[in-house]
């Protein structure tokens, strides 16, 4: 077992799908040469060439169209979009075509698609580089979203992606790609659904994704001090959600808090509280509870966007408001 | 050309049309819902084009007007009528509709409804062949319209710069439904829009499927041999609105005269019988027994077929497991 940081994890991943089946490829802006904002294929060209390393023109949504036609014939493209807010000029090919070719072509074609997206407020980037869109990608039928919250999950994550023959939006975040965790040596993959329990607990469960699973370890702690045992479930896939998996958790602690660094409205929480409602309604004993992103566009001022984006305070005063404290 | 293989492009001219025609009845009858774009008046064009090409080896793909082109690519015709009709046995067993023809046996990589939407998607088919070492390329019809789109423009930039094995077919009607091409670009003449992208390119009238042919075959080898882009620009004309809902109020009656002058079917029947290859008691027999497939193979198969199971609604969402 080696510990390594996130985009290590990222990196080996690429590098050993990329070695294993020639029609793998890895297209986005800067990855080639450049090797990769966030060094996350850095080397692979040099290994692997210019046909199956592509350095793009700022095109988003030609480009993510080109590993959907590629996809279609059988390739498996990784394409990476430099950042979650410029998704949205891809947004055309990824909802009108990689998630509904194989339903509207009767199964008979399939997209094995994979686009990485690195995500989320970093430090000071302004507006139109700190949103999350995983409310959007996972609205949207026939995508698969993905959130990796370590270095072991963005590996086993981005290697199933990788296989599987549905089209794969994976969510990354700006400011974890240093983030340092254990990566077991050998070859595994980490399924594209389910929940995961990172914390075992009796009191409440603390629903998380990404970088909130962190927020939620971290106030889990802290609430342990005083005698709180809470649950932390990292929803890690975000489409299809596992309605069973949150279910089984309220069922067990009667007590739901959703924590997500986006704005909530038509957000994660949102989506995990209907379901909580739908299937473990009579199971609770209080009305459960989001922690979220303030309404508003992020700010640059670093006291405002700190003020914007929620953190482990935040899920401990929320915790202790849903158990009466 | 054999006078044998004339005669086939003749019936299959013939065909297209009256298939077209059929399906309009369909419509009116509401055995077809959606919306349904039709084809008559530019057969020359998907027909001249796909026989030049390696029919079920080059991978196509088109916009929302897409019948023609997944017949001639080898769609069986009735599977065809099938998806119109919303039945299981479709094409795309009743989930896509008319604009969503698929039939990737023979490399017809389906029909989009989104305007220039599948212009990365050839790019990214030629991408692949690319890949996997192979020498069929992939052909992208779409109209006049698409290439104001965006991906027009990002895609020509790519497939340049990436020399990808793709021919791009630009069937200019002359409009985007309503809207005439000169009140939509600033350039009309489409070739010359990817001049800048060093995109080799050619202007020739989309009417006469011999004219057709005979550029496609150089645009096909250029592609096939170059290993690089061409883009082709076929002139013609809709006989009919853009969709059933069209009102037509868009353009004189004189104007569409003028153009079913030169409908491709009557100049290619004229040029036929002139070289003693059919003649009007010939024509005759071809039509009806053309009609007669329709009706009774084609239309048929349709009608009799079976709609798809509720229970299976959500089937395809995701492949399944195992599949
Ligand atoms: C992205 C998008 N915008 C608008 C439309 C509506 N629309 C459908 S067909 C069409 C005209 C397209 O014209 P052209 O590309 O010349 O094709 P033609 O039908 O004439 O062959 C429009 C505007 C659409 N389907 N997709
Ligand atoms: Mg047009």
């Amino acid at each position: 077992m080696a510990e390594m940081m996130y985009w290590q994890a990222i990196l080996r991943a690429h590098d050993e799908e990329l070695a294993r089946d020639p029609l793998v490829f890895a297209m986005g802006e800067d990855i080639g040469v450049a090797g990769g904002t966030y060094k996350a294929t850095s080397g692979l060209y040099a290994k692997y060439g210019p046909e199956r390393v592509i350095d793009t023109p700022i095109s988003e949504n030609s480009y993510t169209g080109i590993g959907i036609g590629a996809a279609m014939l059988g390739c498996r493209p990784i394409v990476e979009i430099m950042s979650v807010n410029f998704a949205w000029l891809a947004m055309d090919q990824l909802m009108n075509n990689a998630a509904k070719i194989h339903y509207m072509s009767g199964g008979k074609i399939r997209c094995p698609f994979v686009m990485r997206v690195p995500g989320g407020t970093a430090h000071q980037l302004g507006a139109q580089h700190s949103a999350r869109m995983e409310k959007v990608f996972m609205g949207i039928s026939g995508l698969r979203v993905v959130t990796p919250a370590t270095p072991r999950d963005a590996y086993g994550l981005l290697k199933s992606a990788v296989r599987s023959d549905d089209p794969v939006v994976l969510i990354e975040h700006e400011s974890m790609y240093n983030l340092k965790g254990e990566v077991p040596d050998e070859e595994f993959f980490t399924p594209l659904e389910g929940v995961k329990v990172m914390r075992p607990g009796r009191d409440l469960s603390i629903f998380a994704y990404n970088i909130s699973v962190h927020w939620a370890l971290q106030a889990a702690e802290r609430l342990a001090k005083e005698g709180v045992e809470a649950e932390v479930i990292d929803l890690r896939a975000l489409k299809p959600l596992d309605r069973a998996g949150i279910a089984a958790s309220v069922r067990k602690t009667h007590r739901a808090l959703i924590v997500e660094e986006d704005e909530a409205p038509v957000g994660v929480g949102a989506e995990v509280m209907a379901l909580i409602n739908e299937d473990a309604f009579f199971e609770l004993d209080a009305a459960p509870v989001r922690v979220h992103a303030k309404d508003v566009p992020i700010p640059y001022n670093r006291r405002l966007e700190k003020a914007a984006i929620p953190n482990a305070d935040d899920v401990v005063a929320a915790a202790k408001k849903l158990l009466g404290k | 050309m054999e006078a044998s293989d004339r005669k086939r492009l003749l019936r299959e001219m013939l065909f297209a049309r009256r298939f077209e025609e059929r399906c309009a009845q369909a419509y009116q009858e509401r055995e077809i819902g959606g919306f349904l774009h039709l084809y008559p008046g530019q057969e020359a064009c998907a027909i001249g084009v796909l026989e030049k090409a390696r029919k079920g080896q080059d991978y196509v793909v088109t916009g929302y007007r897409d019948h023609i082109h997944a017949i001639q690519c080898g769609a069986d015709p009735k599977e065809v009528m099938a998806e119109l009709y919303g039945k299981e046995t479709g094409s795309s067993r009743g989930r896509g509709g008319s604009m969503h023809i698929y039939d990737v046996d023979h490399h017809f990589m389906g029909g989009y409804a989104l305007v220039g939407g599948p212009f990365p998607l050839a790019a990214g088919f030629a991408k692949a062949i690319k890949l996997r070492g192979g020498d069929e390329i992939a052909i992208c019809f779409l109209g006049d319209g698409a290439n104001n789109q965006g991906t027009f423009h990002e895609t020509m930039n790519m497939a340049s710069l990436w020399k990808l094995p793709v021919l791009f077919v630009c069937e200019n009607n002359l409009y985007g439904i309503g809207t005439a091409i000169e009140r939509a670009s600033s350039e009309i003449n489409q070739y010359l829009r990817v001049a800048p992208y060093k995109i080799a390119a050619s202007q020739v009238d989309g009417q006469d499927i011999d004219v057709v042919m005979a550029e496609a075959e150089k645009a096909i080898t250029h592609v096939r041999e170059k290993r690089e882009p061409y883009f082709l620009e076929l002139m013609t004309y809709r006989l009919r609105g853009h969709s059933m809902s069209d009102s037509g109020a868009y353009r004189s009656k004189e104007e569409v005269e003028q153009w079913a002058q030169r409908d491709p079917i009557g100049i290619y029947k004229k040029r036929l019988e002139a070289a003693g290859i059919i003649d009007a008691a010939a024509f005759q027999a071809m039509d009806e027994e053309i009609l007669e497939q329709i009706e009774n193979e084609i239309v048929r198969f349709a009608l009799e077929s079976p709609e798809p199971r509720v229970e299976d609604l959500e089937r395809y969402v995701y492949v399944a497991e195992g599949a």
